[in-house]
């Protein structure tokens, strides 16, 4: 435990470095949701490059570290409609609160910003509540 | 060189997220499990990736980006329905599949079929989400 813990701390720095990266040079939000957003509903438009940039680098490096070091898992559930309910829930709830968890989390929650603090609140709140009603009461994840 | 810079900061966020674990979905899920067999690990990323961008935050006062005219202008600080309605389904689907927007992009090579479609929900979802802001606009006017 404590080796995914460490790596959890190490991982976290380069998620932050990242976000303070694109801040300080581009001036601009590591949300992840709100760059992908902004490719499907258009309100991203102007700068797509930037983000489409951005989104392979995430695909891409990842992808290929995984495979380099003898592959990853991501241990997602195989039932469907969980699957597709969650992803749903996922795209509606992060464009209506406009951010997610490195948006409203990471670079809010850094900014001491109000919205960043109670989105987090809340996600993780109605997330807790989901588990204890799928998991633990009626047992489908 | 915008760009290259924007697919560098891609590149170190996906990085992080696998090195961190947070690609796998089970211990997201375990995180929000606290009266499972609860899993701090994303508590230690959350403090990792603070801490650099609350630096990052302290040394924008006063300055500007290197390659842009101004820093984002801070949000108004309100806490609106829209806030706390996505936040809350957000969280729900996040504990239903142990994925959010940033590692389910990252995990997608690797991640099979599953994985490519919660991403199709999840890029649906966005795609309906503008009209579903106007509809909460309208039944809110009219209540």
């Amino acid at each position: 435990m404590p080796t995914d813990w460490i790596m959890g701390l190490a991982g976290g720095v380069l998620i932050g470095a990242a976000a303070a990266l694109f801040l300080l040079v581009n001036g601009r939000i590591m949300g992840a949701s709100g760059i992908i957003g902004g490719l499907v509903d258009g309100s991203g438009r102007h700068d797509w490059i930037e983000r489409a940039a951005l989104l392979a680098g995430l695909l891409l490096v990842p992808g290929i570290a995984a495979f380099a070091t003898g592959g990853s898992e991501t241990y997602l559930t195989g039932n469907w409609a969980v699957i597709i309910a969650s992803g749903l829930l996922v795209g509606i709830g992060t464009r209506l609160a406009n951010g997610c968890t490195s948006g409203h989390g990471v670079c809010g929650i850094s900014r001491l910003s109000l919205r960043g603090i109670v989105s987090t609140a809340f996600y993780i709140g109605a997330g807790g509540l989901t588990i204890v009603i799928f998991k633990h009461v009626l047992g489908v994840i | 060189m915008r760009v290259f810079v924007s697919f560098l900061v891609g590149s170190i966020f996906g990085l992080g997220l696998l090195v961190s674990g947070m690609t796998d979905t089970t211990k997201v899920q375990g995180w929000l499990d606290v009266f499972g067999n609860w899993d701090p690990t994303l508590a230690f990323v959350m403090m990792g990736a603070i801490v650099p961008m609350a630096v990052a935050w302290r040394f924008t006062i006063g300055r500007k980006p290197v390659l842009d005219d101004a820093f984002p202008a801070r949000p108004e600080p309100s806490v609106s329905r829209n806030l706390v309605l996505g936040s809350t389904l957000f969280g729900m689907g996040w504990a239903l599949s142990g994925l959010c927007p940033g590692p389910a992009v990252a995990s997608l090579a690797f991640g099979g079929v599953g994985g490519l479609v919660f991403l199709g929900a999840m890029l649906a979802g966005m795609a309906v989400a503008p009209g579903v802001r106007l509809r909460l606009d309208r039944v809110a006017a009219a209540v």
